[in-house]
């Protein structure tokens, strides 16, 4: 196998790895830099639980070669936190138990991290729509929605 | 499988011409990958196409005209300032492909290569009346949208051909363009059935139209007799009915896991009129 | 165990709403799921699938797999326990074909490889020769003439002979004589159903990490609801001894139910045995959609007979449910769950047991339940609309209440049904006026709930904190219920109370998690073993004062003297008797170990508006409501997920989620792109109402939550968009096709 040397950023840190191209940025994540937090559901983009940044978009990153990576910015769920600080947002999913099994929930806060980073107000239905690409099979969305929302708004008192 | 970054169109096509077994070219991926997941296409050489300069481009020409490039995520075309105040449809099908997630990858010219005949961006990409400009080893041809697909998951490209730009022409005056799909949930479904309408009026009378169908036949099909239906008019009931009824008979669907024959041609008519509204009310308001 | 007259008293924890304890763990990603764990030396496995839905295998062949840089192990049917019985040998054909491949996905042979791309690389070098079979997916086909019979060894010795070759199990319940009911109504009403298949939809996929080492000796972490059972069953298919296997559960992405039994697990460790090396083994969306097993589809026929006034005077079904090609289809829940809400006289319930080229069913949250209540609840609608009742009214003259004997035999002693009814009459919810196109649905649900075999254990630790360890897997927040009852009991903060999901060798046998058990019997369990420490701790006391054991009460976390000894010493806190135990005569645990069998029937009500795009059939939910008996919310957030998860899991299996198979007998829907699960932008907030109208087979009055969410949306969504339509519908899922058509015919009919 070709494999190659890829060199990148995860979460402020330098990272390289060698891969083979066919494996995915989610396959490096977890495979070859150990970052876990990032899960695969479908492994064809259609359940959001592998969500990444790849320089401040966000993308699932099972849908990403890991060569792709090469001089890019990636952020997973294990940068969101600052050291023991957690995040408003992952404050709220956890105060509005709004995870269940918890697989679904690192996807969730990428992408709600992503929103909240371009619209600190945003409905009801532009949360869902948003997250509409990250599935969850236990809550029935009801309390993350909940969790956005009160994240958005202790977002915007902080100004 | 190899793995190539290309920094010309010129070396894309190169090693395209000097590769063995299945090629395929990388833009957004969401199709590239998900095949190669679902072990459908394991392409031998991949050519990565975000290192040619341009790629990430949408320009507006001084004569109106659009150039956007073949890398241009359906997020970037949502986010522009000015391209979805012009071309709304267009955007906003791109805008549907997908998730958030997605649309920060997937392309037009991905969207188009795929060749589906349900892609959500293809039918408002025809109704535009955009051209490509594709590169092969024989130098660079213009090809409209609508001659790209031929089939179900093929195109009229040759092999060693790659698309380099895509070129939608003026807007112009009174005029505008809508795109809508049914999918049996309200996000993350491929079209059971989609309509692209562009349209320009005169006054309150519509003068020119264009018509384009997706997921009810082997292509994505512009439908003449529906633009007729209602170029003249003032998209009055006679007019959108008329309008449902040729978009109907040129319905050829396919009973699939995503909708009947009898469900498709009946939706089809009834997403063309609305569709046709939006577009014709769109106009009304534009400059 | 019984109601606890004194928890009458204001609860200091239960009822709260604490952080969960995994919480930061789950939230920053450092939880560790199945598929998480790695190893030096790990390989990777894959498994060959058979693309036909019924074929004889002729010949494997997997010399180029083996020929492949990378490959260590290969494994076949060859590779595991023979001689195995009952269900056993039924989990063993699953998971690995012998001589027939039984549907499309099948595994046929596993290969373990140095790279997850290389085993995936090798599954395609395997040439499996096959003798394809005539198929059957459909349940209806598949119990008519001509269809081939899948394997008649499973028929079950009463089920008659006249009844087709591929019906394996007949359960029959009811009372009274339904002929003399049905001559008692005024109006009968008989209608068809049919439902299909929906799985589980777990987002995390099947994963394990098999170790099996030279010695015999055997190492299992995996994703599942239960690693006890995990643990038996793949010793039992290895062909080793219970105890020589440790199953430790990894965080769990999701069950449902399907959790609860073994897929790639016994594969993982016989690649492991054959290459000795440590195995993991993760599925794909695929893998799981086309070999895990979904609910069952189901085709029910449902009579009923009621006077003018309301009043039930007969029902009598028959529920037919489709279990892929294994006698396991749970129709015996339908016969006894669909009508056990209400007080009916005379009753007659079938269940049948049918056998298709499909995966082996899996258990889902009320197992055979919401297909049947969809056909029930739906006949109950129609009738109440035809006799102009209010459709709550109906369900209140009918309802089940204590003393009231089900149609499945037992009599319910204190149950909640009617104050969920009322409450739903009571919800503004119930008043809102709906526009043209919009329809209102009422159902009401009923499931047993489970109690199970259970042990739990309690440590102290010296500076008067808390280790509990509990043997089953926290799949939706249950560490929290159970540290909330510890805290209660103990009277210490629920901080200081750590829970800890023990592995099969660190704490006794316990069930899975399913059956919406855990709150009730592992709580139950957790109160009694706390309870346990502080007898203790009591006697503890008593010695340091000189007084007798029964002179000393337990207090709010204190040991206080009582009765004649009141007020002679000062209380002593439990951070005092934990920080002298080791002097006072050693550690201070406390155990439980129990079968309850008590557990508190579950019952809901749901209400839900839908609007139907007449032009599309499309549905739009525009608000959905549950009301629902906990008997005693320990955790009124977990408990108010459980409720807006299974109504949601409902709305998805009731409008658009289906096993679609092709005449090939393929399944074609094999990624979440086409099996369409609810997206968050499908819904409405979800309402709920907690009844608590405590259990009187539990300390704290707990229900199980977990299953009676899911029983009432079928029905219930039904109801709203046939009152939309003004069209009955009869078969799920109601997708935009199957309604419109609906609407089209009834606009014809109507000219």
């Amino acid at each position: 196998m070709s494999n190659q040397a890829v060199s990148t950023t995860v979460n402020g840190d330098p990272v390289q790895f060698v891969c083979d191209p066919r494996e995915t940025l989610l396959d490096v994540l977890r495979d070859r830099i150990g970052l876990t937090g990032s899960k695969e559901g479908c492994g064809t983009g259609d359940c959001g639980a592998c969500s990444v940044t790849v320089d401040g978009r966000l993308v699932c990153s099972c849908l990403v070669l890991g060569v792709e990576a090469e001089g890019k910015k990636i952020e997973t769920v294990e940068g969101i936190a600052e050291g023991p600080n957690l995040h408003v947002l992952q404050e709220k999913i956890i105060e509005h138990a709004a995870l269940q099994c918890g697989i679904c929930t690192p996807g969730i806060l990428v992408a709600a991290k992503n929103l909240l980073e371009k619209n600190t107000n945003p409905t009801e239905t532009e949360i869902r729509y948003w997250l509409a690409g990250n599935l969850c099979r236990c809550t029935g969305y009801d309390k993350i929605v909940r969790a956005v929302q009160a994240a958005a708004e202790d977002l915007r008192k902080a100004g | 499988m190899k793995y190539h970054k290309p920094t010309s169109f010129k070396e894309a096509v190169a090693l395209a011409e000097g590769a063995e077994g299945v090629t395929r070219f990388l833009a957004g991926g969401t199709d590239v990958l998900v095949q190669l997941r679902l072990d459908i296409v394991t392409p031998d050489t991949l050519v990565d196409m975000k290192a040619i300069a341009g790629v990430k481009d949408i320009t507006r020409n001084e004569d109106g005209s659009w150039d956007i490039g073949v890398a241009v995520s359906g997020a970037e075309m949502t986010e522009h300032p000015t391209l979805g105040k012009e071309w709304p449809g267009l955007v906003e099908a791109m805008d549907l492909i997908g998730s958030t997630q997605v649309q920060g990858r997937a392309t037009l010219v991905g969207n188009l290569c795929n060749g589906s005949p349900a892609a959500d961006s293809v039918p408002a990409l025809m109704a535009t009346g955009a051209v490509v400009t594709v590169e092969g080893k024989n130098g660079t041809r213009q090809l409209a949208v609508a001659d790209v697909p031929t089939g179900p998951g093929k195109t009229s490209l040759a092999a060693h051909e790659v698309i380099t730009n895509i070129h939608i022409p003026p807007r112009g005056q009174n005029a505008a363009d809508a795109y809508e799909r049914f999918i049996p949930r309200t996000e993350m479904d491929i079209a059971v059935v989609g309509c692209a309408v562009n349209l320009r009026l005169d006054g309150d009378k519509i003068v020119e139209a264009t018509v384009v169908m997706g997921a009810v036949a082997p292509t994505i099909r512009i439908v003449p007799d529906a633009a007729k239906a209602i170029i003249g008019t003032t998209l009055d009931d006679a007019a959108k009915d008329k309008l449902a009824e040729a978009v109907r008979a040129a319905c050829q669907p396919i009973d699939d896991k995503r909708g009947t024959i009898e469900f498709r041609v009946h939706v089809a008519g009834v997403l063309a009129k609305r569709v046709a509204q939006t577009a014709y009310d769109r106009a009304r308001t534009a400059h | 165990m019984a109601f606890d007259t004194q928890t009458e008293k204001q609860f200091k924890y239960i009822g709260t709403r604490p952080k969960r304890q995994d919480g930061v763990d789950k939230v920053t990603g450092h939880a560790l799921y199945g598929a998480d764990t790695y190893k030096a030396g790990m390989l990777h496995g894959a498994i060959v699938r058979s693309p036909h839905a019924h074929a004889r295998i002729i010949k494997i062949d997997t010399s180029k797999a083996e020929a492949l840089d990378g490959v260590k192990a290969v494994v076949t049917r060859a590779d595991f326990a023979t001689g195995l019985t009952g269900e056993n040998w039924n989990i063993l054909e699953n998971i690995m074909a012998d001589k027939t491949a039984l549907y499309d996905g099948h595994a046929i042979a596993a290969i373990a490889a140095t790279s997850n791309l290389i085993a995936r690389d090798a599954v395609k070098l395997v040439e499996v020769e096959y003798e394809i079979l005539p198929h059957v997916t459909d349940i209806k086909e598949a119990i008519s003439e001509g269809a081939p019979i899948i394997r008649e060894s499973s028929i079950e010795a009463n089920v008659p002979p006249d009844h087709h070759k591929n019906i394996t199990r007949r359960f029959e319940c009811g009372k009274g004589d339904v002929d003399v009911g049905f001559a008692e109504a005024d109006l009968i009403v008989e209608r068809d159903f049919t439902t299909e298949a929906a799985h589980q939809g777990y987002i995390e996929p099947h994963a394990c990490l098999a170790h099996m080492t030279a010695d015999g000796k055997g190492e299992l972490w995996c994703t599942t609801q239960g690693h006890y059972n995990v643990q038996r069953i793949c010793a039992a298919l290895l062909g080793m001894e219970t105890s020589q296997l440790r199953v430790t559960a990894s965080e769990i992405g999701g069950g449902f139910g399907a959790k609860t039994t073994v897929f790639i697990d016994p594969v993982a460790l016989a690649l492991s045995r054959k290459a000795n090396r440590p195995v993991k083994m993760v599925m794909t969306r695929s893998e799981v959609l086309r070999a895990t097993g979904p609910a069952s589809s189901s085709w029910s026929t449902v009579k009923v007979g009621m006077k003018k006034d309301g009043t039930i005077t007969a029902a009598q079904a028959t529920y037919r449910l489709q279990g892929g090609a294994f006698p396991s289809a749970p129709s015996e829940s339908p016969a006894q769950v669909t009508f056990a809400p209400y007080d009916i006289e005379h009753a007659e319930m079938v269940g049948l047991s049918v056998m298709t080229n499909r995966p082996k069913q899996a258990a889902f949250r009320a197992p055979g339940a919401p297909m049947g209540v969809f056909a029930s609840e739906q006949v109950l609608d129609e009738m109440a609309q035809e006799l102009g009742i209010d459709p709550i009214e109906l369900r209140l003259k009918n309802a089940a209440k204590e003393g009231t004997r089900g149609v499945h035999g037992p009599t319910f002693k204190r149950i909640g049904l009617i104050e969920t009814l009322e409450a739903a009459k009571a919800h503004p919810h119930y008043s809102i006026p709906l526009k043209e196109n919009q329809g209102r649905g009422v159902a009401c649900g009923f499931w047993f709930n489970f109690g199970g075999s259970t042990s739990v254990s309690m440590a102290l630790s010296e500076d008067g904190s808390v280790a509990l360890s509990i043997g089953t897997p926290d799949i939706g927040g249950s560490r929290a219920s159970m540290a909330l009852m510890a805290a209660e009991v103990l009277g210490i903060p629920y901080e200081d109370i750590r829970v800890t999901v023990a592995d099969t060798a660190s704490l006794g046998y316990n069930d899975n998690t399913h059956g919406s058990r855990v709150t009730y019997a592992v709580g139950l369990a957790t109160i009694e073993a706390c309870r346990s420490a502080v007898k203790e701790m009591c006697k503890r006391a008593a010695l340091k004062w000189g007084i007798d054991e029964e002179a000393v009460s337990w207090e709010d976390g204190y040991a206080k003297p009582s009765g004649p000894n009141a007020g002679d010493f000062e209380p002593l806190p439990l951070k005092a008797i934990a920080s002298e135990m080791t002097k006072t005569g050693g550690p201070i645990n406390g155990h439980f170990e129990a079968s309850p069998n008590t557990a508190g029937p579950g019952f809901a009500t749901h209400l839900v508006d839908v609007e139907v795009d007449p032009e599309t059939g499309k549905t739009t939910v525009l608000r959905y409501t549950v009301v629902m008996d906990a008997g005693k919310a320990i955790h009124p957030d977990y408990v108010e997920g459980q409720m807006q998860g299974g109504a949601v899991q409902g709305i998805g299996w009731a409008l658009n989620e289906e096993y679609v198979y092709g005449k090939d007998g393929r399944l074609q829907n094999t990624v979440f792109l086409d099996y369409r699960v609810p997206v968050a932008s499908d819904l409405p907030m979800i309402d709920c109402v907690i009844i608590e109208v405590p259990n009187p087979g539990h300390p704290f009055g707990v229900r199980g939550v977990g299953e009676t969410s899911i029983v009432p949306p079928l029905g219930a969504v039904a109801n709203a968009v046939s009152n939309a339509t003004g069209v009955r519908q009869t078969d799920l899922p109601m997708s935009p096709p199957r309604v419109l058509k609906g609407i089209l015919e009834k606009q014809k009919a109507n000219g």
